[in-house]
């Protein structure tokens, strides 16, 4: 019950952020990290993360490997929980709602939060079923608003017109940056408020990185995107704020060109000027 | 010089007695050339076994169809081996077959996959690592042990409750050769389910699936093809099955569809005719081939049948 | 425009989340199921033997009374027809491996050796059965004796023995094998010298769970025909014999007649699991313990 008056919060907020056309200007929190501290095991991969994520804004995370980067964005979805031995104190809070409480279901948070992987993982489905997969899941069954459903989603992901003709291909025929696309309106088909991306490129050529890079300039329009990337320029490209991690802690979080002009940490300069990673 | 020589022979002349063993290498020459033609006969054992069995089935089979039209044999509904008038329809046995396969399927194909899905999707590693291996031994325990559980136990506990079931029935070992069977079955589609990537499952669950439906709409039909597989290995399995059918289901050759009748299948009938020591020549005799041959035919097939399958339907990630 | 109702979305949440939760319970109550069976199974078998595993039944001779039956000629029976099968083979067995894996070239006569060898994996056991009938008790003339059950028993389990051996082979790591290649050693003496000491522990570990496999089959030797009373024991491989599950398969059909043959079953199940549990703890000891770390 409780649950759904912040659903309709959540509405309201959308409403409103419309409104808005500029990201800078919206200075609505998304999510909210307090203190929070994660162990695989005996490994303290977060240390003390304090971050605040605003509303239809490009956060990009970036640092070396191991950093603890993915780490967070996995805990924002709690896809963490998928290691067993994972164990968190503190607390994120999602439009004033704690995701680590497990009152807070998964599947609920999950649908909320989307998120496009580091490698492209379509189901080995047809195009349409890979867009169709959530909304089926999540109840809907009419023919007709699946189809809009996925045409939207397609075009969201300026994917539409190479796929069209296509619809009931398996998704495998795609190129790597297809099944990229076809990832993020996966995800879009769901409806989520915000996208996580964890290296959304790394695996893809150059061309395919412009190509999502442009995207998520447009999707930042209606929805808060995270992104995790070891590619500085292209957090310099396409964010509006950078988080700095550094061996499980936040080192620097500003506005991306504050973080790439005039760091206020040696370490965030030598990281930026290559001085390790 | 001579002094020099000492002075040599003091260490291991190394050189000198690797040159000396080269002499004596044309032995080993020939060792090197014989030895992948004595492995070669060994490796091709594995073939002559194959021949003989199909030798052997074939030739004594063709002998019985002179004495018993092979129309006769496929259609008749009567198998009367020991009769005054004897006749020879397999279709009693390939009925039992079966029928007994069957129920075996029913049994193991939805608590094999169920437990397969357990142990892939639900369990912890340490769980896996506990229960795996005590699967492990319920398909080690030979036949005959399930086939003395079947008519000892699994047969009193179902006249028990139901009287009708007579003493000895194709229902008891149709249901004990399923428990037989769980392990091989769970066991395959475990592999091929855990064989999908971690990729997809997430890519499910990130979409706000639970396990259940990520399991049911996204690693099942990926892992399909070995699924059927591991099911059509375990009706394979079930129709090759002999002491547990041998011993609970008695030597009845009806032609019933009631399962809580004694029936004989194809693997009891041999059973049943050799160990009786039937004379080399009589139609008995030859009945043991026919049948055998049969038997080995529907085997065959199933096993062929799970090979196309999962190569035909393997999923490409 | 949206599409999806959160709402809706949000009051489905639960049924779905209990379903998972329902069908998680009964899964694991399916794989537990099993288990259960087979706690069952040996806790009847040792309930029904209790009081009839003694000395004198290990020990003693067969006898139509229930009393006075031993079952030392079964026991001496089934190790004769394991002195058969684990020399065949394992000779049969690690060579065919060799060949397959070191000398067989990649090709069309290699293809069809391999998968004859799945094939036979696949072939019930009776036929086996049928073939030791024809070929070794019959045509060979040699009658219903250990070397006859041996060899059948030899041919069933052959494929395993082979598929083990390969793997062994082919988990010796390349540079062992080179390393020998680079002092001039010849492929044989690499062979004798290097791989198969490496892959030693795998193929034992795998034979030994064929030879207990073998050691369970019955429903070959019930075609190639052993007597109900064999009273002699067995003093080589060319005597009658019957065999461990050979004696169970009889008690337990003529429990029917005699009560207490039921109980004579069981106790010679007991005996039976034991063998096999020796057989197999021996198994997992060799593969933890020569367990190479390449």
């Amino acid at each position: 019950m409780s649950l759904s008056i912040v659903k309709e919060n959540t509405e309201m907020q959308l409403n409103v952020n419309n409104n808005v056309t500029t990201a800078q200007a919206s200075n609505k929190l998304v999510f909210d990290t307090k203190d929070l501290n994660l162990w695989y095991g005996n490994t303290h991969a977060l240390k003390d993360i304090n971050l605040q994520i605003n509303e239809k804004e490009v956060t990009a995370i970036i640092g070396p490997s191991g950093c603890g980067k993915s780490t967070y964005l996995k805990t924002l979805n709690r896809m963490v929980e998928l290691v067993p031995t994972v164990r968190t104190t503190g607390e994120i809070m999602y439009k004033g709602k704690s995701i680590l409480d497990k009152s807070f279901k998964v599947e609920d948070l999950r649908t909320h939060v989307g998120m496009v992987f580091q490698k492209p993982n379509p189901f080995p489905k047809s195009i349409y079923d890979n867009i169709a997969y959530g909304p089926r899941i999540h109840g809907i069954r009419n023919k007709k608003i699946l189809d809009e459903i996925v045409e939207k989603s397609l075009r969201g992901a300026y994917i539409w017109d190479e796929v069209k003709d296509r619809l009931k291909e398996n998704a495998y025929g795609l190129s790597g940056g297809q099944q990229q696309r076809l990832c993020i309106a996966r995800t879009l088909a769901i409806e989520p408020d915000v996208i996580l991306m964890d290296e959304p490129t790394s695996a893809l050529d150059p061309k395919s990185t412009l190509k999502i890079e442009d995207l998520v300039q447009e999707l930042k329009k209606d929805y808060s995107i995270i992104i995790v990337t070891h590619n500085m320029q292209q957090a310099a490209r396409i964010s509006d704020r950078t988080a700095f991690f550094l061996d499980g802690e936040v080192v620097e979080f500003d506005v991306t060109d504050t973080i790439f002009t005039n760091p206020a940490d040696k370490r965030t300069e030598d990281y930026i000027s290559g001085r390790f990673g | 010089m001579a002094a020099n020589n000492n002075a040599k022979n003091n260490y291991v002349d190394v050189k000198g007695m690797i040159a000396k063993n080269k002499q004596a290498k044309s032995f080993s020459t020939v060792t090197e050339k014989i030895i992948p033609i004595i492995l070669f006969l060994f490796a091709i054992i594995t073939v002559f076994t194959t021949v003989g069995i199909v030798f052997t089935l074939l030739t004594e089979t063709i002998e019985f169809f002179k004495l018993v039209p092979i129309w006769d044999f496929f259609t008749g509904t009567v198998l009367k081996p020991m009769s005054q008038n004897p006749e020879f329809g397999v279709l009693p046995l390939i009925n039992g077959t079966i029928i007994s396969s069957v129920i075996a399927m029913l049994v193991a194909g939805p608590i094999g996959i169920m437990a397969a899905i357990y142990l892939s999707e639900y369990a912890s590693d340490r769980v896996r690592r506990v229960i795996k291996p005590m699967l492990e031994i319920l398909a080690g325990i030979p036949t005959i042990v399930y086939g003395f559980f079947a008519f000892t136990f699994v047969t009193p506990l179902i006249r028990s409750i139901w009287p009708d079931v007579a003493a000895t029935n194709i229902l008891s070992p149709g249901i004990v050769m399923g428990i037989m069977i769980i392990p091989m079955i769970a066991s395959l589609s475990e592999d091929a389910m855990s064989a999908v990537p971690k990729a997809m499952r997430e890519g499910a669950l990130g979409l706000g699936s639970t396990k259940l439906e990520t399991t049911f709409k996204v690693v099942i039909p990926a892992a399909l093809s070995g699924i059927i597989a591991s099911f059509v290995l375990g009706i394979s399995r079930a129709i090759g099955e002999t002491m547990i059918v041998t011993i609970a289901s008695g030597s009845s050759k009806n032609f019933t569809f009631d399962i809580t009748q004694s029936m004989q299948t194809m693997t009891a009938y041999i059973v049943e005719v050799s160990g009786g020591e039937a004379a080399a020549g009589t139609t008995i005799y030859y009945s043991l081939y026919a049948v055998a041959m049969t038997l080995f035919v529907f085997t065959l097939i199933m096993n062929l049948l799970a090979r196309y399958v999962s190569r035909k339907f393997r999923e490409e990630y | 425009m949206k599409y999806i109702d959160v709402n809706q979305v949000s009051k489905r949440m639960n049924g779905r989340i209990a379903k998972n939760n329902i069908l998680k319970s009964i899964f694991l109550a399916a794989t537990v199921f099993g288990l259960i069976v087979l706690a069952i199974l040996i806790y009847r078998v040792i309930v029904d033997s209790v009081g009839w595993i003694d000395w004198d039944f290990l020990t003693g001779r067969l006898s139509t009374a229930a009393e006075r039956a031993g079952i030392m000629g079964a026991i001496l029976g089934t190790l004769w027809m394991m002195l058969v099968v684990a020399p065949v083979t394992l000779i049969l067995g690690i060579g065919t491996a060799i060949y397959l894996e070191l000398y067989a070239k990649k090709g069309k006569l290699q293809s069809i050796i391999q998968t004859n060898i799945s094939n036979l994996a696949g072939v019930p056991s009776i036929v086996y059965g049928i073939l030791g009938l024809t070929i070794f008790v019959r045509a060979m003339d040699m009658g219903n004796i250990i070397l006859a059950g041996g060899l059948t028993l030899s041919l069933l389990i052959l494929p395993i023995v082979i598929v083990a051996a390969q793997e062994a082979i082919r988990a010796v790591p390349s540079f062992l094998s080179e390393a020998s290649y680079g002092m001039g050693a010849t492929k044989w003496q690499t062979i004798k010298n290097v791989i198969l000491p490496a892959a030693l522990p795998g193929i034992l570990t795998g034979a030994i769970l064929a030879l207990s496999r073998a050691i369970g089959e019955t429903a070959p030797l019930t075609v190639i025909g052993i007597p109900a009373l064999i009273i002699p024991f067995p003093e080589g491989i060319f005597d009658k014999f019957t065999a461990l599950p050979m004696q169970i398969y009889y008690w337990t059909l003529d429990s029917s007649l005699v009560a207490e043959y039921a109980n004579l079953a069981a106790a010679t199940i007991v005996v039976l699991l034991v063998l096999l549990f020796v057989l197999n703890s021996a198994a997992i000891f060799i593969r933890n313990k020569f367990q190479q770390r390449f």
